[in-house]
Formats: C-alpha cells, structure tokens, sequence
C-alpha cells in the first residue's frame, strides 16, 4: 500500500505529532510526505530525514501558508491519485482538512484511529473512550487520522528522502486567514509532555490557579493541563482542555489537583502511565483511575508538595 | 439569510455507554438520549443570529430514527421555525459522509447563508461531517467556532486550535463546526416548548434525495477499553513525595 501523510507545522519546523502518524502510515505500507505552506522549503529538508520517507512532495505557495482546507484539500486530492491512503495526524489541523479530503474522494474517514490491526482494518475509541472499535473500510481509498499517544514516534532523523515539487489549484478564494493569538509558553506542549500538571474547577481564579499549578509544574518540568470547567471559568486559555473534547493525552505522569473525574476529561487522560489525584473528596471518581491517591486540600496539599520536590 | 442547523440524537452525555456483550456495539436501549450538546450550542447560536436580525429564518434537521422527533422539537421550543426529519430504521445508523449527502441535498433547496453544525457527536466523536458538507458544497468552512460574527457577506470566525485561537473570514454561504465555548445554550421556557409543537416538521426518508446511506466501515466488534484498577492512597504529602521519588520524578 502506498501513503501519503500529511506533514504538521509552522512554517518553520516539523510537528511531532507528524511522527506519530508516520508510524501509523508505515505499518499500512510505503510512506510518501506531504509538506505544504509558504517558504518551507527547509521544513521539507527536515521531514526528508524522518527514517521511513521514501520521498517528500512540497508544495511551495502563499494559498497554503495557513492550512486552510478550502486550499488545501483539492491539492491532496490531486496527488491522491498515486496513492491509497492518506494518513494525517488527528491535530485540530489534521482534524479540519482530512474529512474535506475524504468527502472529495468519496470516502468515509477513519477517525483518530488507535492502532493498525490489518489492510483496511482498524482500532478507535467511541463515546468518550468508554468503547473501542475495530472497524473495516470498504473504501477503495482510505482517509485515516491517527491519534498522537497511541503510536510511537518514527525517527525524525536518519533517513534521505527526495524532495519534489508538486502543485495545486492554488487559493481557493473563498477563504482568508485574518489573524492568530497563539500562546507562547514556557511549559511543554501538553501532547508531548512527559509529565502533566492538571488543575480543576477547584482552582477558584486564574491567579489561584497560576498561583498553586504552575510553581509545581515549573519544579517538574511539566506541561500545564486543566478540565473544561476550568477553561470555561477562564482560568487558562481554551487549548489547556484535556478531554474528549480537548486533548487527548498520555504522559508518564499525569496530576489531576481539584478535578473531580468526569468520563469527559477522564477520556483524554486515562491512558497515562502514572496517575496522581488530589482532591479533598475521598469518593471522586477521579480515585478510581488514580495509580496515587491523596485525600486532601489542594491549597495546602500542592504548595507543600511543590516545596518539598528537589 | 435563512440558517440550517443539522442536530443529532446520541446519549445522553451524563450517561456511562455500556458495550453489549454480544461485542456488536453499545447499548442504547432504556437509556436517556439527547441532543448532541454540540448541536445545543449550534442551535442557539443560530437562534442567536436571528435575535440580532442577521437571520430571517432557522430550519433544524436531523436525521436518525422516529424518535429523534424529540430532538427536533427541542430545537423548536429554543427558537427554530421549522424541521426537517429525514427518517431512518432505528437500528440504522447513517455515516457522516451519508448525512453530508443528505444535508447537501437539503442545502440545495433550502438556499442557506450558514450551515451551522456541531463539531463532534460525543457518541461517534467522528468530527467530520461539517468539513465533508462544506466539500459537497464546495464552500469555505469554519471549524471549531469560538466566535461567529457574520458582516455583510462573509462571516468572520474565530477558531479554537491547538496552540489557542485562529480567525478566518469565509465567503457566505459558509459551513461553521461549533466549540464548547461559543456560548451557553438556553432551556426552553413551558410556553415556547408549548408552541413548539405547533411549529412545522416534515418527515423525508433518505430516497427522497436519492442518496444510497450503506455504510462504507463495518464495525467488526466493540470492546469495553482495559480498564484500569484504583491504585493507592497515601496518607499525606510525605508519603506522595517518596512514591513520587520511586517513580524518579522528584
Ligand atoms: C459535550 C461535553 C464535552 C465535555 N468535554 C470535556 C473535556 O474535554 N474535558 C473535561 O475536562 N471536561 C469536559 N466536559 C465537562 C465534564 O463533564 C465536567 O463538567 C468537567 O470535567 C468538570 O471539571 P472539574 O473536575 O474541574 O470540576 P468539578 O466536577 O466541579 O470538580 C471539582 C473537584 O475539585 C474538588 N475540590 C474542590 N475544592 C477542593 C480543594 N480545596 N482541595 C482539593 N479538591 C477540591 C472537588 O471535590 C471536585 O471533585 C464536557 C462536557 C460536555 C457536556
Ligand atoms: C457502537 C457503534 C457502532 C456502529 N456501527 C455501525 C455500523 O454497523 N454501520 C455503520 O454504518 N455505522 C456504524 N457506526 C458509525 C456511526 O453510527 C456513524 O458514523 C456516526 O454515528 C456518525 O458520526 P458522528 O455523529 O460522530 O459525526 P460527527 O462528524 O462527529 O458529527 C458532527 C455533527 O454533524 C451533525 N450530524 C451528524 N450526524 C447527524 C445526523 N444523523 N443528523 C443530523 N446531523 C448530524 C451534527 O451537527 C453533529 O454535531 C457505529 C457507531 C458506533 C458508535
């Protein structure tokens, strides 16, 4: 089988989740990359060292500086041609420009798939993690996004793929990029932190919150994470979600401080190695997933905590 | 501008989904459905269009069994005019790329200025029918809304993303997926919920728009997920800094 995926990033390097999803590809078959934006020719330098890329397609042009699907989408669907599949990882990105892909191939998408069990045969998490799926495509194509912690990075070093030029229809012109506020921090991205600091509605504000997490997660080198309710509360920005509907995480060591366990946030997280809860009632669900437990009140339990961490 | 809104009916997301034991799927007999908490926002949103006089007119569909009548009426009762019910099997459950037809189909008689749908089912968590509508329709779509502002022709949305937040301006007609912050959706009042069921649905099956709804994936089994076991309590701080400390992390 020969795939095509879909490379992930800024304009200036590759994103890690584009590792995961090579993984993916390669256990299907061939891999093939896609890298296309504005002046990216050293990303596809980069992804031409991924280990298992035989080649690397870049797309040059101002229409795909900003991934919009609408410019995109009928590009990938052009290349497509020459391949069966095209595999892209399950990022809010992968996530707005692959079913446009699939619905112009007239194939039905496999979503966030969670591991490879045959040809056209698959594994995904439905209703919020609660049931998994193995289902079978009887498309004559397949359109596959591929969930981030269910998979093993590829090398992102090692192989010499060929770049080669490829082009699209070009904008679309219906759409246009207007602007981005995206946060800068100093804390690891949250789909690729090692460990996850993880407030809740407990919190109370967002000095609270950055007052009590972020001197733990700065002493642990962990990723700042937080459940919806505390998003909606605007103690932290949007992208903090962990969850169902936020992101899906799967770090080494996973803190859950003031979150009561909801199956919506325990959907994003369950699948972390360590779990740490504290939480002042001792029949939180949030106990029955925890590898540690700590009954206790945050606001003494995590400042103490964080002082007695080396 | 009229406003179509697709609405799904999925369990209800305070419910734990049990899997059959049979494998075959998840058991939604005697439990409480609702409507797709996504497809609320959507609802209100649109309703919330038409209160600022952007909107003329609000048309809700769904496609799904008999009893996704319920659902529809729900959007009735929160400020929708009318509804569509393009009636399936109970068992049958349609897949995205069939309901983007269907609601293609419907798109092409009713004209609208904005497709507004729910970004996620929380049953499927497929994610993908508004950007498989906005290909059919071969217009622009705006994913995962935190902020809709529709000026002119166009509508202005400000998308939640990865890294924070991504505004685009798409061209009307325009496909938008909603996101859990865009707004809070209302509860009916008795009297609107009263009036709702004088309000016009219409009931089509997928043959009237001629679209073949047989699946393309074939769900081999269902599973529950391995579960995972409750682990220990540790009686105080202490006691978490020496695991924590075996665990090579502090
Ligand atoms: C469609 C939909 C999608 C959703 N998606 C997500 C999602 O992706 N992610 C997500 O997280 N949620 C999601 N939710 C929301 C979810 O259902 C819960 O409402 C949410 O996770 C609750 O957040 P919480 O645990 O912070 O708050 P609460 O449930 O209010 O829990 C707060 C906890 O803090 C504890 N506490 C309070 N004070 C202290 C103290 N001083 N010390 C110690 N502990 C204390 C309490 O005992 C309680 O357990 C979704 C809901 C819907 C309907
Ligand atoms: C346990 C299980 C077993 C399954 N078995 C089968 C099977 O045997 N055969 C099969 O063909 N499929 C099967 N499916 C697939 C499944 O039914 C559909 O693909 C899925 O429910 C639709 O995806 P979604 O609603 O998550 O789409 P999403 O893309 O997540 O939905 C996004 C939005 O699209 C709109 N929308 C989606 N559906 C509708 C609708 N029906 N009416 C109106 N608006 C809608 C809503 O606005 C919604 O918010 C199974 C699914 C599950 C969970």
């Amino acid at each position: 089988m020969k795939t095509l995926v879909w490379v992930e990033h800024d304009n200036a390097s590759v994103k890690d989740a584009t590792l995961s999803a090579v993984t993916a590809a390669a256990s299907m078959g061939d891999v093939d990359l896609l890298v296309a934006g504005k002046g990216v020719r050293a990303v596809a330098e980069q992804a031409a060292n991924i280990e298992p890329a035989r080649k690397v397609l870049l797309a040059d042009d101002a229409a795909y500086e900003h991934a919009l699907p609408e410019n995109l989408a009928p590009l990938v669907v052009g290349l497509m041609q020459g391949y069966d599949a095209f595999v892209v990882p399950a990022t809010t990105t992968g996530k707005n420009v692959a079913p446009r892909v699939a619905a112009l191939l007239d194939v039905m998408q496999l979503s966030e798939i969670i591991s490879v069990e045959g040809r056209k045969t698959f594994t995904r998490t439905i209703y919020a993690g609660n049931a998994v799926a193995t289902v079978e495509s009887h498309d004559a194509k397949l359109v596959v996004t591929v969930r981030g912690t269910a998979f093993d990075k590829a090398a992102a070093n090692g192989g010499s793929a060929a770049i080669e030029d490829v082009s699209g229809p070009g904008d679309a012109g219906t759409s246009r990029f207007v602007s981005a506020e995206i946060a800068r921090s100093e804390r690891p991205e949250l789909t690729s932190a090692k460990i996850i600091v993880s407030g809740g509605r407990a919190l109370k504000d967002a000095a609270t919150f950055d007052e009590v997490i972020t001197p733990l997660a700065e002493k642990l080198g962990a990723g700042v994470g937080a459940s919806r309710a505390a998003v909606d509360a605007g103690y932290v920005p949007n992208d903090f979600q962990v969850g169902q509907t936020g992101k899906i995480v799967a770090p080494e060591v996973y803190f859950a401080i003031g979150i009561s366990g909801a199956i919506q946030h325990l959907a994003g997280m369950k699948d972390s190695k360590t779990i740490i809860a504290i939480n002042k009632d001792e029949d939180a669900p949030i106990f029955q997933v925890a590898d540690i437990g700590l009954v206790a009140d945050l606001f003494k339990a995590v400042p103490e905590l964080t002082g007695k961490i080396r | 501008m009229k406003i179509l809104v697709p609405v799904k009916r999925v369990i209800d997301y305070n419910v734990k989904p049990r899997v059959k034991a049979d494998g075959s799927g998840v058991d939604l007999s005697n439990v409480k459905m609702s409507m797709n908490p996504f497809d609320e926002i959507a609802v209100e949103e649109a309703v919330r269009l038409k209160e600022k006089g952007k909107a003329e007119e609000i048309v809700v569909v769904s496609i799904g069994p008999a009893k996704a009548q319920d659902t529809l009426r729900t959007a009735l009762a929160m400020g929708v005019d009318r509804a569509i019910l393009v009636q399936v099997d109970d068992a049958v459950e349609v897949e995205p790329l069939a309901v983007a037809k269907i609601l293609k189909a419907i798109a092409d008689v009713e004209s609208p200025g904005l497709v507004l749908l729910g970004k996620q089912s929380i049953s499927d968590d497929s994610n993908q029918t508004g950007q498989m509508l906005a290909a059919l329709m071969d217009r622009p779509q705006g994913t995962f809304a935190n902020s809709v502002d529709v000026e002119g022709g166009a509508v202005i949305v400000k998308r939640e993303v990865d890294g924070g937040l991504e505004t685009v301006e798409l061209t009307l007609p325009a496909i938008v997926t909603t996101d859990l912050r865009l707004n809070e959706p209302r509860y009916a009042s008795l009297p609107n919920i009263m009036k709702a069921k004088a309000k016009p649905l219409e009931i089509r099956s997928p043959a009237d728009y001629d679209i073949d709804i047989s699946p393309r994936i074939a769900t081999l089994k269902v599973v529950e997920p391995p579960v995972r076991s409750a682990g220990v309590r540790v009686a105080d701080v202490d006691e978490l800094v020496a695991k924590l400390t075996s665990l090579g992390i502090a």
